[in-house]
C-alpha cells in the first residue's frame, strides 16, 4: 500500500522539475493523440511549443506571448492572494467585463475630447469598476455569510448580460450603421492603449502585469498583511486569535483581485480588443483561475504559467495554420495539459510513502 | 392572448436539459464537490447520445449512451480531485475545455446527419421530460430518506467527521461525480436527440453554466432545483413568447433577472442561518474543499 | 483526346513548369481564411469553407489554402490574421463582421498582401469587402411562405437586430404580403447566431402564437425540428439543411461563396485584383435557393422560381416602391428602387409589420 504524506517543505529542485515532468507527459500523451489523428506527432509538438518562440515568425509571436499572457497574469496575481487566504473569488470574468465597461465608459463620454487625462482616468475607472464588482460578494459574505464563490460566479452572468445590453444599447457606436458594438478605442488616440515600443508587444497592460507580479510578491513575502493572509489560509482560528480580522481580509482580497481584473479588462478593451461588444468577456477571468493554480499561487509561478498557456494558444494557432490541425484537437491537447499539470502538482505538496502496517 | 397552459408546456420541454444537469450537480455538490465542468459533460452526452441514437435508430439507447458518456468524461475530474487532490474549481474548468474539444473532435463524422424522431409520450410530452420530472422526487427521497443519501450528505457537510465514522469519503464522492456526469449527459442529449435532431459543435451553448446557477438558487434541494429550472427556463420562454406576441421586452435586462434572484435567495438563506443560528440547509459545509485522510 | 489523356497532359505540363527554374509566379498562391466558428458548424463557417474547397478544386496546384477556425472576434483576431500574413498568404479572407477593424489594422502593416473582409464597410487600397444580398433570397422564400401559410401568420427568428437581418425580415414580409394580403409577421430575436436550445424555444414560442411557417436567420436546425413536431414548415438557412427535406424544410437559402472566392483568387493570379465593394446576389450565384420540395404545390414553386429568375436577371428589385415605413411615413415612391446605401444601414420595418425593432 502506498499513502501520501504532506510535505512540510518542497525541495527547490522539485518545484521546477515537476511542472517540467507534467509538460513532458502531456507532450507524450498529446503526441499519441496527434499520431492517432494522423498528424506527425513530433512536428505538432514542435509547432506548438517551439515555433512560437524560435520558429520562422518568432519575431512576431514572441511579443504576442506577452500580449496574450498579460491579462491572465494580471488577473491571476490578484486571485492568488485571495486563494492563499482561503478566499475564493471565481468571478474574475465578471470583474474583467465590468472593468472594461466602466473604463470604456469614460472614453466614450469624453469622445471626441483630447487630453492627457483621459487614459489615466480610464484606468482608474476600470480598476474601480472591477473593485466594486468584487466588493459585492465581499460585503455579502461579511454581512450575511453568503458564499463568495457562488455570489462572484453569479455576478459573472450578470456582467455578461450588462455587456450585451451596453453593446446593443447605450454604448452602440452611433456611426456604426446599426451594428452592435461601441466605437473602436484604438481609433481614438487619447483613449487607446497601443504598443509602447514598436515590436515588443508591450502595452500598458503588460507593464501592469509585471508590476502586479512584483507587488504581490512583495505583499505576500514582505508585508505584514501578506503574513496575515497566509496565516488565515493555513490556520484560520489561530489567525483570528492573533488579531486578524477575517472581514478585513475578505474585503481586501476580493477588492484587490476585482480591481486587477477590472484593469485587465480596461487594458484589453482599450488595446488589443478595441471595443465593447457582447463578447467582450473571452474567458480570461476563468482561465486565470487555472493559471493561478498552475503557478501554485506564487507570483513567479503565475508568470510562468501565464506564459505557458499563452504559448499553447499561439502554438495551437500555428499548428492549425501550418499543419491543418483542427481547433478541436488543439483544445483537447490544452485540456490534457491542464489535467497533467494539476495532477502532477500533487507531488510537490505530498510525498509518497509506503503504508506501514502495524 | 398568451395561453398559460400552452406556455407551461413550452416551459416543461425548454427546462428539461438544465433540470437534468442541475439535478446531477445537486447530488455532486451535496457530496461536497463543486464541479464546474457541467458544460463539458453536457456536450459529451449530446454527442455520445446522438451517435448512439443515430447508429441504433433508438433514441432511448442514445440517452443511455449519453449517461455513460457523461459519467466517463467526469472520471478525469474525479481522479484529479479525489486522488490527486487538485483544486476543484481549476479541474472543473479544465474538464469543460477538455469535453468541448473532445466532443468537437469525435463529432466530425456525425455532422449533417439526422437522428430518428422520438415518439411523444403521455400528454404529447417527450418521455425524457417525464423522466426529468420523476427524478425530482426520486432525488429528494434519496437525499432525505435513504441511508445512502444520509451518508452522502454527511460526507458533503463534514468530510472529516464522515471519515472518522468509517465512511469512504472518496468512494461516495466518485460515485456522486459519476452520477452528476450521467445526468448532465442526459441533459445534453436532450438537446441533440430531442430538440435539434442533429449534432453540431458547441450545441449546448452555455446550458451547463445555467445549471450551476440553478443549484445555488435551489438552496441545495431537489424541489428547489425544479423551481430554479422553471425560473431560468421560464424567463427565456416567457420573453420569447412575449416577443412572438409582438410585445417589446428588454431582453438583456430580463435575462439578468434570474441570476439576481439567485443571489438574493442565496443571501437570504445565508443571512437566516447566520442570524438565527439555525441548522439550515445552505451550501454544504465541505463544498469545494479538498479531502485528504491522514489516517 | 479523351478526358484521361487531357488530365495526363495537363499534369505533364504542370510537372514541366515545376521542374523549370522557379519564378515567383510559379509558386502556388497562398490563400488564407479566418473563420469565426468551427468548420463543423453546419452553417455560416461551413459554407465559407465550402468556398475554400471550391477554390482548391478550381485552381489545383496553383493555390494553397489554409484556415484558422474558431477565432474569437476581438483581440485574438488581429493576431490570427497577422499569423496568416506572416505565413506567406498573399490573399486573406476574413469571414465575420467582427474582424473588420483587425483586418484594416493588419492590412496597413502588409501592403503587398490582399485582404477581403466579409460583411463590413471599411475598405483600403488592399482591403476589399464582400457581402451577399440575402434579402433577394428572402423575397423568394417569403413568396413561398405567403402562399403556404394557412393561419396567415409567419414567424421569423432573428439573430441580432442589424441591417442585414432587418433587410431579410422586410423583404420576406413584402413578398409574403404580395401573394397573401392577410399575412402577418411575428418576429422573435434570439440574440445569438447559434444557440440550438434557444432557437428551439423561439420556434416553439412562434408556433404557440399560431404561426405555421417559420423563417430563420440563425444557423441551427432546431427551428426545423420544432416545426416538424408541430406539422409546420420552415426553410434551410446558410446551408441547405437537406436532412430535413422534403418537409418541414421545403426550400432553403444558401450562402454560396464559391463563385466569388474563385473569381477573386483568379484575379490575384492574373494580376487584375483591385479593392472594391462587392454585394452579389442571386444573379451571381452567391445566394442560392435550395431545391423546392414536393411539399410545395407546383404553381407556388413555379411562381417562386419565376421571382428568383427575375431577380437573378436584374429585372426586379425586391425593394421597389411604393413602400412605406412601419411608422406610416413614405419611403419609396411607385417604381422607385432602394439605394444600396439605404439598405446597408436599414433600421426600420416596412409598413405592415407591427412589431418594433429593439434598440
Amino acid at each position: 500500500m502506498i499513502r501520501l504524506v504532506p510535505r512540510t517543505e518542497t525541495p527547490a529542485l522539485l518545484q521546477v522539475a515537476i511542472p517540467l515532468l507534467a509538460v513532458l507527459a502531456t507532450m507524450l500523451a498529446g503526441g499519441i493523440l496527434f499520431g492517432v489523428m494522423g498528424y506527425d506527432p513530433v512536428a505538432a509538438i514542435k509547432t506548438i511549443f517551439w515555433d512560437p518562440l524560435f520558429g520562422p515568425a518568432a519575431s512576431y509571436s514572441r511579443p504576442q506571448l506577452l500580449v496574450k499572457a498579460a491579462p491572465l497574469i494580471l488577473i491571476a496575481s490578484g486571485l492568488a492572494v485571495g486563494f492563499r487566504a482561503g478566499i475564493w473569488n471565481i468571478g474574475a470574468e465578471g470583474q474583467y467585463i465590468v472593468g472594461a465597461i466602466t473604463g470604456a465608459a469614460v472614453a466614450l463620454a469624453a469622445y471626441p475630447a483630447q487630453g492627457m487625462w483621459i487614459f489615466p482616468a480610464m484606468v482608474v475607472a476600470g480598476a474601480a469598476g472591477g473593485w466594486a464588482w468584487g466588493m459585492v460578494p465581499a460585503l455579502l459574505r461579511n454581512w450575511f455569510g453568503a458564499s463568495e464563490i457562488l455570489v462572484s460566479l453569479m455576478l459573472v452572468y450578470v456582467a455578461q448580460r450588462i455587456a450585451a445590453w451596453m453593446a446593443f444599447g447605450p454604448m452602440k457606436n452611433p456611426e456604426g450603421f446599426g451594428f452592435p458594438g461601441s466605437r473602436n478605442l484604438q481609433q481614438y488616440p487619447p483613449a487607446s492603449n497601443p504598443e509602447l515600443v514598436a515590436g515588443t508587444g508591450a502595452h500598458w497592460g503588460v507593464v501592469a502585469a509585471a508590476a502586479a507580479v512584483l507587488a504581490t510578491w512583495f505583499l505576500m513575502s514582505r508585508h505584514i498583511r501578506g503574513f496575515h493572509l497566509r496565516a488565515a489560509g493555513l490556520a484560520p482560528r489561530a489567525a483570528r486569535f492573533a488579531g486578524v480580522r477575517p472581514e478585513t481580509l475578505v474585503a481586501f482580497c476580493l477588492g484587490l483581485s476585482g480591481a486587477l481584473a477590472g484593469m485587465a479588462g480596461l487594458f484589453e478593451v482599450a488595446g488589443p480588443a478595441g471595443q465593447i461588444t457582447d463578447k467582450v468577456g473571452v474567458g480570461y477571468g476563468f482561465t486565470a483561475i487555472i493559471v493561478a493554480f498552475l503557478g501554485r499561487l506564487h507570483p513567479v509561478g503565475i508568470l510562468l504559467a501565464g506564459l505557458l498557456l499563452a504559448l499553447t494558444y499561439i502554438g495551437g494557432e500555428l499548428a492549425q495554420l501550418t499543419m491543418n490541425l483542427p481547433a478541436a484537437t488543439v483544445q483537447v491537447f490544452q485540456g490534457m495539459l491542464l489535467f497533467f499539470l494539476l495532477g502532477f502538482d500533487l507531488l510537490t505538496r505530498y510525498r509518497i510513502a509506503r503504508r506501514i502496517t502495524a | 392572448m398568451i395561453d398559460p397552459v400552452a406556455l407551461f408546456v413550452l416551459l416543461l420541454s425548454a427546462s428539461t436539459p438544465i433540470l437534468f444537469a442541475a439535478l446531477g450537480e445537486l447530488v455532486v455538490e451535496r457530496a461536497g464537490v463543486l464541479n464546474l465542468g457541467v458544460e463539458g459533460m453536457m456536450i459529451t452526452g449530446a454527442l455520445a447520445g446522438f451517435a448512439a441514437a443515430y447508429h441504433t435508430g433508438n433514441p432511448f439507447v442514445g440517452f443511455a449512451a449519453a449517461a455513460l458518456g457523461g459519467a466517463l468524461i467526469a472520471m478525469p475530474f474525479a481522479a484529479l480531485t479525489q486522488f490527486l487532490l487538485s483544486n476543484q474549481v481549476a479541474s472543473g474548468l479544465a474538464l469543460t475545455l477538455f469535453g468541448l474539444g473532445l466532443a468537437a473532435l469525435f463529432g466530425k463524422p456525425m455532422e449533417g446527419v439526422k437522428a430518428p424522431a422520438m415518439a411523444a409520450g403521455p400528454l404529447g410530452l417527450n418521455w425524457i421530460v417525464w423522466l426529468g420530472l420523476l427524478m425530482v422526487p426520486a432525488i429528494w427521497w434519496f437525499l432525505n430518506r435513504s441511508r445512502t443519501g444520509l451518508v452522502l450528505r454527511g460526507v458533503g457537510e463534514n468530510h472529516d467527521a464522515a471519515h472518522a465514522l468509517g465512511y469512504d469519503v472518496r468512494r461516495v464522492r466518485i460515485a456522486a461525480i459519476a452520477f452528476g456526469g450521467a445526468m448532465a449527459g442526459i441533459g445534453g442529449a436532450f438537446i441533440s436527440i430531442a430538440t435539434v435532431l442533429q449534432w453540431t459543435e458547441g450545441m449546448t451553448a452555455g446550458a451547463g453554466w445555467i445549471a450551476l446557477a440553478i443549484v445555488v438558487f435551489s438552496n441545495w434541494t431537489a424541489p428547489g432545483v425544479l423551481a430554479g429550472a422553471w425560473l431560468f427556463g421560464g424567463v427565456t420562454v416567457l420573453q420569447l413568447r412575449l416577443q412572438a406576441a409582438g410585445v417589446r421586452v428588454p431582453v438583456q435586462l430580463l435575462s439578468m433577472a434570474p441570476y439576481l434572484a439567485t443571489i438574493i435567495v442565496l443571501v437570504a438563506i445565508s443571512a437566516r442561518q447566520k442570524f438565527s443560528r439555525r441548522a439550515g440547509t445552505a451550501a454544504p459545509g465541505s463544498l469545494g474543499q479538498d479531502f485528504h485522510a491522514l489516517r | 483526346m479523351n478526358r484521361r489523356q487531357l488530365i495526363a497532359s495537363v499534369a505533364a505540363v504542370t510537372t514541366i513548369s515545376l521542374a523549370a527554374p522557379t519564378w515567383a509566379q510559379d509558386e502556388p498562391l497562398k490563400v488564407g481564411f479566418i473563420y469565426v466558428g468551427p468548420v463543423g458548424d453546419g452553417g455560416w463557417t461551413y459554407q465559407h469553407d465550402q468556398g475554400r474547397l471550391a477554390v482548391e478544386e478550381e485552381f489545383g496546384d496553383r493555390v494553397e489554402t489554409t484556415f484558422i477556425e474558431s477565432v474569437p472576434e476581438g483581440a485574438d483576431a488581429e493576431r490570427a490574421i497577422t499569423q496568416l500574413a506572416l505565413a506567406g498568404n498573399k490573399l486573406i479572407f476574413t469571414t465575420s463582421f467582427g474582424f473588420m477593424d483587425p483586418t484594416i489594422n493588419v492590412a496597413a502593416k502588409f501592403p503587398d498582401v490582399k485582404f477581403e473582409h466579409a460583411t463590413g464597410y471599411k475598405r483600403a487600397e488592399n482591403v476589399a469587402t464582400y457581402d451577399a444580398r440575402f434579402y433577394e433570397g428572402r423575397a423568394v422564400i417569403g413568396t413561398i411562405a405567403g402562399r403556404m401559410t394557412k393561419s396567415n401568420k409567419i414567424g421569423y427568428i432573428g439573430s441580432f437586430p442589424i441591417p442585414e437581418v432587418i433587410q431579410g425580415i422586410n423583404s420576406a414580409f413584402i413578398h409574403a404580403r404580395k401573394v397573401n394580403p392577410d399575412v402577418e409577421m411575428r418576429v422573435v430575436w434570439a440574440y445569438s447566431w447559434f444557440d440550438p436550445a434557444k432557437e428551439a424555444d423561439a420556434a416553439a414560442a412562434l408556433l404557440a402564437e399560431g404561426v405555421d411557417v417559420i423563417m430563420q436567420h440563425t444557423d441551427s436546425t432546431a427551428p426545423l425540428a420544432k416545426a416538424q413536431e408541430a406539422g409546420a414548415i420552415g426553410f434551410g438557412q446558410a446551408s441547405d439543411m437537406a436532412a430535413f427535406a422534403p418537409t418541414p424544410r421545403v426550400s432553403s437559402i444558401i450562402d454560396n461563396w464559391a463563385p466569388y472566392y474563385i473569381k477573386r483568387v483568379g484575379q490575384v493570379l492574373d494580376g487584375t485584383w483591385t479593392s472594391e465593394a462587392t454585394w452579389a446576389g442571386i444573379g451571381d450565384g452567391e445566394v442560392v435557393i435550395g431545391e423546392i420540395t414536393e411539399a410545395v404545390p407546383a404553381e407556388v414553386k413555379a411562381e417562386a422560381e419565376a421571382l428568383r429568375d427575375r431577380i437573378g436577371a436584374g429585372e426586379y428589385h425586391p425593394f421597389t416602391g411604393p413602400l412605406n415605413k412601419a411608422d406610416g411615413s413614405a419611403w419609396l415612391a411607385d417604381g422607385q428602387v432602394a439605394k444600396d446605401e439605404e439598405l446597408s444601414g436599414m433600421n426600420f420595418y416596412v409598413e405592415g409589420i407591427t412589431a418594433e425593432i429593439p434598440q
